[in-house]
């Protein structure tokens, strides 16, 4: 095994439903197994579900917190200032008949209001956006888990808090929220290095494509994990050969795969075959990013 | 007391705008005297933030009830504290007029 | 009539589902509102008529020149934008959230607001009506603002073209998109799976669809994969008094029409799968009446 601590490494697609968690979970797994220390971060905030494949125990819950502004009516002169200044539309001001209120659910929480007040009307105070949770599994590795809020404007503040938790030191993957928008890039910004799950048919190669451009123009290196193998046609095969991308796994299309899977049973811990698979993932990862460190 | 609706045109003919915030035309319609005034919603083809401006209209006309298709989850609060009532009506074709009749039982 | 078909997580075969309703009659208006990943326009490969610019928000941009790299800017972003170098401070594309606060309060005037419009909306026809889509710019807010347009688009095209229906591909997850996608539709359709996950997410699901009145009902993927958890899901939405408009098997022939570019309603009409999916929508209009 190469020396890889401390290593990043997310695991992302284009569209949900791809295999993205079923990657994350069996190469944590796999690691595990093997008395590698590793900790897994699930970001997909709106609906993480990486936990519910493993035993674990919940170590510690943590609110991630944002703040909005309260206003302090018996020093509000009704200028507006701060209507004026609030980008998001976040604060209601009407000013015929003297009221002035927050809509909490529009509010970014960038402070711009509280500057723009000179009476000192403005106070802040925590809202809620999500909570961290910590679980430790019985091989004493850990997996934190980002959950959003309903209603919440954006996981995004959810997710980096979530990144945060993990340490540095040891080896982190990254189970990242479906999509190509802000929560993705939050997600792929601090790893060194990108899996990409995709599926052989029409929907996975413009998905796929979509999402290496993004990463590109991220300057981020990453592979690609072909995830139902056997289905629909060569399309993806031949675009990762034009693009030079590297192929790191393929995963066949098998009735008994998914529904293992279904079950909430990672296939690494009942077949050896595939924990050897998963392991010598790891290693080419390594491996490829080791490389492209070394280039530059 | 003034009852705001929102409409698709600008006469008791047109039918019930579903849309708060995008609404086409808002109807200011006064219980006591019956008379009825049409303001286009200036906030209609907004980006962002047709929602609250919406709600600024209504209220600088002093409505007290406001009838329309939807209300999103921003505006349902800010109504509320402003003790403002929503009105729901979910039949898309209804007019102008039957929703006025509806309001004078 | 308005659908909205989601399905709380991806990769449940809520495309699929959509395309298939889509083709079941000869028009209706298809409204692609999973604009993170929108997929509808590859099998339908619709005609253009029209491409609308979408400014989701803005970015801070420094101007070296006047910069002078006084640094005032840096605390007061909360985003942690804003880092200093050399040729003064430097702001993170991918970081700002586009407040305006560093600009307010540069005393140099060093700081615009750039908009940042690489997202796209599109308009056209396709083989069974019309349609409307969404491309959000990578990076980009998802805040639903752009699915709001598409549905408002959506909309004009079936009152200017005649047509009834309306059916939305919503986006994955619970956040504002799928808000966007559903608030004032006549129907909600989750699409589910039997998986471990599966029940949570349709709870989840149902719980964003039912806290807005939405008359809400569920369609099962894939139902023979675990019939345990098939019989879950039955309970589960017995107990919350969520119909189940159908039960569809798996198939790999749904994925054999997306490669054709087709929908499984055009690829195999008589297959289980077609059949059970004319069912759904059939139990979904009569509930309507
Ligand atoms: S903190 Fe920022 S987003 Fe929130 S109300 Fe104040 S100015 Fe608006
Ligand atoms: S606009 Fe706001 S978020 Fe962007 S850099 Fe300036 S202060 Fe930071």
């Amino acid at each position: 095994m190469l020396k890889a601590s401390g290593i990043k490494i997310t695991i992302a697609s284009g569209k949900g439903g791809t295999g993205k968690t079923f990657v994350a979970t069996n190469l944590f797994q796999s690691l595990s197994m093997e008395r590698i220390p590793v900790t897994l971060v699930d970001c997909d905030a709106e609906t993480p579900n990486a936990k519910l494949f493993f035993k674990s125990k919940k170590e510690s819950t943590r609110e991630v917190t944002q703040k909005v502004p309260v206003i302090d009516e018996s020093h509000c002169t009704y200028c507006g200032k701060c209507h004026e200044y609030c980008n998001y539309h976040a604060i209601f001001f009407l000013p015929q008949s003297q009221m002035i209120k927050v809509i909490e659910e529009l509010c970014h929480g960038c402070g711009a209001c509280l500057v723009a007040c000179k009476y000192g009307a403005i106070l802040e105070k925590d809202s809620e956006l999500g909570t961290i949770t910590r679980y430790s599994l019985t091989n004493h590795n850990t997996l934190i888990e980002s959950r959003m809020h309903t209603g919440v404007y954006s996981p995004v503040q959810v997710i980096k808090k979530g990144i945060k938790e993990a340490t540095d030191q040891i080896i982190t993957i990254l189970d990242a929220p479906p999509g190509t928008s802000c929560p993705f890039i939050h997600t792929v910004l601090k790893a060194d290095y990108v899996v990409l799950v995709t599926e052989p048919t029409p929907f996975g190669l413009s998905n796929l494509k979509q999402t290496v451009d993004t990463l590109r123009l991220m300057e981020k290196s990453f592979g690609v994990i072909i995830n139902r193998a056997g289905l629909g046609n060569d399309e993806v095969y031949n675009y990762i050969k034009q693009e030079n991308i590297k192929l790191l796994l393929e995963i066949p299309f098998q009735r008994e795969i998914a529904s293992t899977y279904s079950r909430g049973t990672l296939l690494t811990e009942i077949e050896p075959e595939w924990k050897k698979k998963f392991l010598s993932l790891f290693d080419t990862i390594i491996k490829e990013n080791g490389n492209i460190n070394h280039q530059r | 007391m003034k009852v705001a609706i929102t409409s698709t045109g600008n006469s008791p003919d047109a039918t019930l705008d579903p849309r708060f915030g995008r609404c086409s035309y808002f109807v200011i319609y006064d219980t006591q005297s019956g008379s009825t005034e049409f303001i286009p919603n200036p906030a209609r083809e907004a980006e962002d933030g047709a929602g609250p401006e919406a709600v600024k209209l209504v209220a600088s006309r002093n409505a007290k009830k406001i009838v329309s298709g939807e209300f999103g989850l921003k505006i349902k609060p800010l109504l509320d504290s402003m003790k403002i009532q929503m009105i729901v009506v979910k039949d898309p074709g209804k007019r102008v007029s039957e929703i006025i009749e509806m309001l004078n039982h | 009539m308005e659908i909205s078909i989601i399905s709380g997580k991806g990769g449940t075969g809520k495309s699929s589902i959509s395309a298939a309703f889509a083709t079941l009659s000869s028009d209706v208006v298809l409204a692609d509102c999973d604009v993170d990943a929108s997929n509808q326009h590859i099998l339908f490969k619709p005609k253009h008529e029209e491409e609308q610019e979408f400014t989701g928000g803005q970015k801070a941009l420094t101007d070296p020149e006047s910069c002078t790299n006084c640094g005032i800017c840096v605390p007061y972003c909360r985003f942690d934008a804003i880092s200093f170098s050399d040729n003064g401070v430097i702001i993170s594309e991918t970081l700002c959230d586009g407040c305006q606060l560093c600009k307010r309060v540069c005393p140099h005037q060093a700081i615009k607001m750039v908009d940042y419009n690489k997202s796209r909306m599109y308009t056209g026809s396709f083989r069974n009506g019309r349609m409307v889509y969404g491309q959000l710019a990578p990076g980009e807010e998802n805040s639903g603002k752009l699915v709001n347009l598409v549905r408002d688009k959506a909309k004009k095209q079936a009152k200017l073209h005649n047509i009834d229906t309306i059916i939305i591909d919503g986006p994955p997850g619970i956040g504002c998109p799928v808000i966007s996608s559903i608030t004032g539709t006549d129907h909600v359709l989750i699409v589910t799976e039997p998986c471990l996950s599966g029940l949570i997410d349709l709870a989840r699901a149902a719980e964003v669809s039912q806290s807005f009145g939405i008359k809400t009902s569920v369609l099962i993927n894939k139902f023979d994969l675990d019939q345990n958890l098939t019989t879950d899901i039955e309970e589960w939405c017995y107990k919350n008094q969520l119909e189940i408009v159908g039960f569809i098997p798996f198939d790999t022939m749904i994925v054999e029409a997306m490669v054709n570019c087709k929908s499984i309603i055009e690829w195999s009409p008589d297959s289980a799968v077609s059949i059970a999916i004319r069912d759904a929508c059939k139990n979904i209009l009569y509930e309507k009446r």
